[in-house]
């Protein structure tokens, strides 16, 4: 434990500047997005409190904003907004717009019917009513919903960096895609600590007696404004193209680690989601991007796998990975998942994850359609045996699969199929299948290679690009290590790789990495 | 001073307050009486246009109080609220200085007539910096009666203004109210539900049902010549009580004689417009038997020495004249 703590230290110490910058957008962003909320959402719950019948309606529609899952939103936000502060401060303000309207409306009218009278009575006028009466008195109730959207926006701030805004969700995601725990808790922790930090301030801030609160109501607003400043747009190197990174992406040495140091390339980059990065690259948001060899959506939005010509990303061939003791308790289960071996191939894939990501088929009926094409198929026995619980990551072609191996589960033996989709990264995956959550998912060599067993940088140079090599190292390490055993691969080869736009590369005349570099340094 | 022509509101279908009419003359107090429900609340708050009326008029200094702003109309008016509506987020000099500062009074205006106000109504400079949530019930009545005199407006209108409070206070408060000279000044209306109350300080009384005055007149009209059975029924019950308040020795004046014993001296004086309950407190401290307490006429200075006995005697004559009459 004291070691692990110890090397926590280390890796903040050691990352210091990447960390404070990201508390820093993180800090800037919650409070950007809070400042204009507040400015929102405070006349609109002043305007509810005058004109009761709109008061169902907007807090009605605020709420519905509250129930839309963030990543969602932020997948609406791209089209109209594109990528990186614009729509991630619009859709933490929305998120944090209903407890600043309810409790604006709630505190006004909750203030005693006999204060109000006696205001107006003296001759007061509407908005000196509202200004010396209401709002005072309201404020410890609004003050509370800004305290409840400022832990809400710190929280949901976290997924800023889904689409390029920056904040302490780069590292908590990088960490969950790199299986690396003390990256997770740099992040996790310093977002954690904001929450609790600006609850506690705020906190203060409303229990004030009535004199204080005078100045506290000057103060929030400076505060909102001081902290707003914090933010910048992730600062660019001026280069002339835009590239797009996933977390997972930015902290590997097979991803923008080796394009640095080995292609020496430099290109402005900003950290964004897998989920929304290749409509980011369509909408001309982004310009390259690191994406997978395989997915549909490289023919769905038009774009264009730049040549690896020197190398670094290793081969990243599919297969079923397995507790060898699952295998001991469902007998004959190796062989059924041994069917797919080799029978999918890159092209298969692609077209594929085309079907179900570009022309929206659901994973089940393409799953079905490729397995009867291959004469796999079978009827399922519906069986009462025991229950496989089959895992898969959080993208199309995970899903696919594990329908595949439902499907063939069901049809060639009389075991119940349970299947857990959509676990979210290689290290919940992996923590999943250890721990029993699951008995097997389809994982990827490369992953395996560099995710989990994160060998010496000499023995990845080694292995790196033979694709047999890769496969015997990780079967060998996973069973010595884990009591893991790796099937025989799918076929398919779902590398990392650089992608642009076709027509633009054309246009630019870039076909490999390198070329890419020789442009971006070109004047 | 305030002439209410035709003055009506309805809410929906009921009629809170149906076409009533009335005045109050310049430094009278005027009582609207009657149970909840029956719009002597809504037709006081019409007068400063805290509700706006269906229909009718209302003239305060022949001004039509329609033809001004809301705002300054109120800020001319002083208003009394039953639980004080005093603002808990101002300390007690703030509190006072609402309308003062509304009307850009300087500083040091406003600090003298604070003062002033709070000698007269026998509160402690101690209070300024208080908040109201920190004084007793008492004392911030008394505050917001001063809110509501502090820019001496020429119209006061009390919303059950002593209702929250208890017995003893309530009486207490009573009797500076009654000797508060700012308030000799003013013209009142006042709103109540209670029949003593509205005795003790009207000069005169609308009692009202349903929307409707039943009777306007004097405390000793209501009393001795009730318009109808409602108006006799409300009262019934502290019908002694109230005649003793209502009647003063100047009314039984020509029905006493004078009982005067050599030797007793002047003693106690008192003026002949005490009210029978004052006298009757005054003979409780009267050790001589059989009682008697001298007694003058403010007109032609005559002074008579009456016994209890006599005073009831001619309290009785007085009541079967007037019910005769």
């Amino acid at each position: 434990m004291n070691e692990q703590q110890q090397s926590l230290w280390e890796f903040m110490q050691q990352q210091s500047d990447k960390l404070l910058e990201q508390t820093i957008q993180h800090i800037g962003l919650t409070f950007i997005s809070l400042f204009i909320a507040v400015l929102i959402g405070l006349p609109l719950g002043i305007l509810i409190s005058r004109k009761l019948k709109l008061s169902g309606p907007v807090l009605g529609i605020a709420g519905i904003l509250q129930t839309i899952p963030s990543i969602a939103l932020l997948g609406f936000m791209i089209p109209l907004l594109g990528i990186g502060a614009k729509p991630a401060i619009t859709a933490l303000l929305l998120y944090a717009l209903l407890p600043i309207i309810r409790n604006t409306y709630t505190g006004i009218t909750g203030v005693d019917a006999a204060v109000k009278e006696a205001a107006v009575a003296m001759g007061m006028s509407k908005w000196q009513v509202l200004f010396k009466v209401e709002l005072p008195l309201a404020m410890p109730v609004i003050f509370a919903g800004i305290r409840t959207a400022t832990v809400i926006t710190v929280g949901v701030a976290t997924l800023a960096s889904f689409i390029a805004a920056g904040g302490l969700g780069e590292f908590i995601f990088g960490g969950i895609s790199l299986n690396n725990t003390n990256m997770i808790l740099a992040g996790a922790i310093p977002a954690a600590l904001l929450a609790i930090l600006f609850d506690f301030l705020l906190a203060r801030l409303q229990k004030l007696n009535l004199k204080k609160l005078k100045t506290a109501t000057a103060i929030l607003p400076l505060l909102l404004i001081l902290f707003s400043s914090f933010y910048f747009l992730p600062s660019a190197y001026g280069s002339k193209l835009k590239a797009g990174f996933t977390p997972e992406f930015m902290g590997r040495h097979d991803g923008n680690l080796g394009l640095q140091s080995k292609y020496g390339l430099k290109i402005n980059t900003v950290v964004i989601s897998d989920a929304v990065m290749y409509k980011a690259a369509y909408e001309k948001q982004l310009d390259v991007i690191s994406g997978y060899s395989t997915d549909g959506r490289l023919k769905a939005y038009g774009l264009v796998v730049l040549n690896d010509d020197k190398g670094i990303f290793p081969p990243y061939y599919a297969a079923p990975i397995i507790k060898e003791n699952s295998l001991k308790k469902f007998a004959g289960l190796e062989k059924i998942l041994n069917l797919l071996a080799n029978k999918i191939n890159d092209s298969v894939m692609t077209a594929l994850n085309y079907k179900t990501d570009y022309l929206h088929q659901s994973p089940e009926k393409v799953a079905k359609a490729f397995l009867v094409a291959q004469h796999l198929w079978k009827p399922a026995q519906n069986g009462n045996g025991e229950v496989v619980k089959i895992g898969s990551k959080i993208f199309g072609e995970q899903y696919i699969l594990a329908n595949m191996y439902s499907m063939l589960i069901k049809g060639y033996s009389n075991y119940g199929v349970a299947t857990k989709t959509g676990l979210g990264g290689t290290k919940i995956c992996f923590d999943a299948l250890t721990n029993d959550g699951i008995d097997f998912y389809p994982e990827y060599t490369g992953t395996g290679l560099l995710a989990i067993l994160q060998p010496s940088l000499k023995t990845v140079d080694s292995l790196t690009g033979n694709k047999d090599a890769t496969y015997d190292y990780v079967q060998q390490q996973f069973q010595a290590k884990y009591g893991i055993k790796w099937l025989k691969p799918i076929g398919f080869n779902n590398a990392y790789a650089l992608m642009m736009r076709k027509k633009q590369a054309k246009d630019l005349n870039i076909k490999t990495i390198s070329d890419l570099k020789r442009y971006l340094e070109s004047r | 001073m305030i002439k209410v022509e035709q003055l009506s509101k309805h809410f929906g279908k009921v009629k809170a307050v149906d076409n009533i009419s009335f005045e109050v003359q310049e430094h009278e107090n005027m009582i609207l009486l009657g149970t909840s429900g029956c719009g002597k609340t809504t037709t006081l708050k019409m007068i400063n246009r805290l509700i706006e009326p269906t229909s009718g008029n209302v003239f305060i200094n022949n001004q039509d109080i329609f033809e001004q702003s809301p705002e300054i109309l109120r800020r001319g008016i002083g208003y009394v609220l039953q639980n004080n509506g005093l603002f808990p987020h101002y300390t007690v000099a703030e509190n006072i200085a609402v309308v003062p500062q509304l009307l850009k009074w300087d500083k040091k205006r406003i600090d003298t007539r604070t003062h002033e106000l709070l000698e007269k109504l026998h509160l402690s400079k101690d209070y300024l910096n208080a908040y109201p949530g920190e004084l007793s019930g008492g004392q911030q009545q008394r505050i917001g009666l001063a809110r509501a005199l502090v820019a001496d407006p020429a119209v006061l209108l009390m919303d059950e203004p002593f209702g929250a409070l208890d017995n003893v206070t309530r009486s207490s408060i009573h009797k500076e109210f009654k000797a508060l000279d700012e308030l000799k000044r003013k013209t009142i209306i006042m709103v109540t539900h209670d029949v003593q109350e509205a005795f003790e300080l009207g000069d005169h009384i609308c009692l009202m049902d349903k929307g409707k005055i039943v009777q306007d007149g004097t405390p000793s009209e209501l009393l001795f010549k009730p318009e109808n059975d409602f108006v006799k029924d409300f009262l019934k019950e502290q019908g002694l009580q109230l005649e003793f308040k209502t009647i003063t020795i100047k009314s039984l004046w020509h029905l006493l004689s004078n009982e005067e014993i050599a030797g007793t001296g002047p003693g106690l004086l008192l003026n002949y417009n005490t009210d029978l309950w004052t006298v009757f407190e005054r003979f409780k401290v009267v050790n001589a038997i059989p009682a008697r307490l001298n007694m003058m006429n403010l007109e032609n200075k005559e002074m008579k020495t009456v016994s209890f006995e006599t005073l009831m005697s001619a309290f009785y004559q007085f009541q079967q004249q007037q019910q005769g009459a």
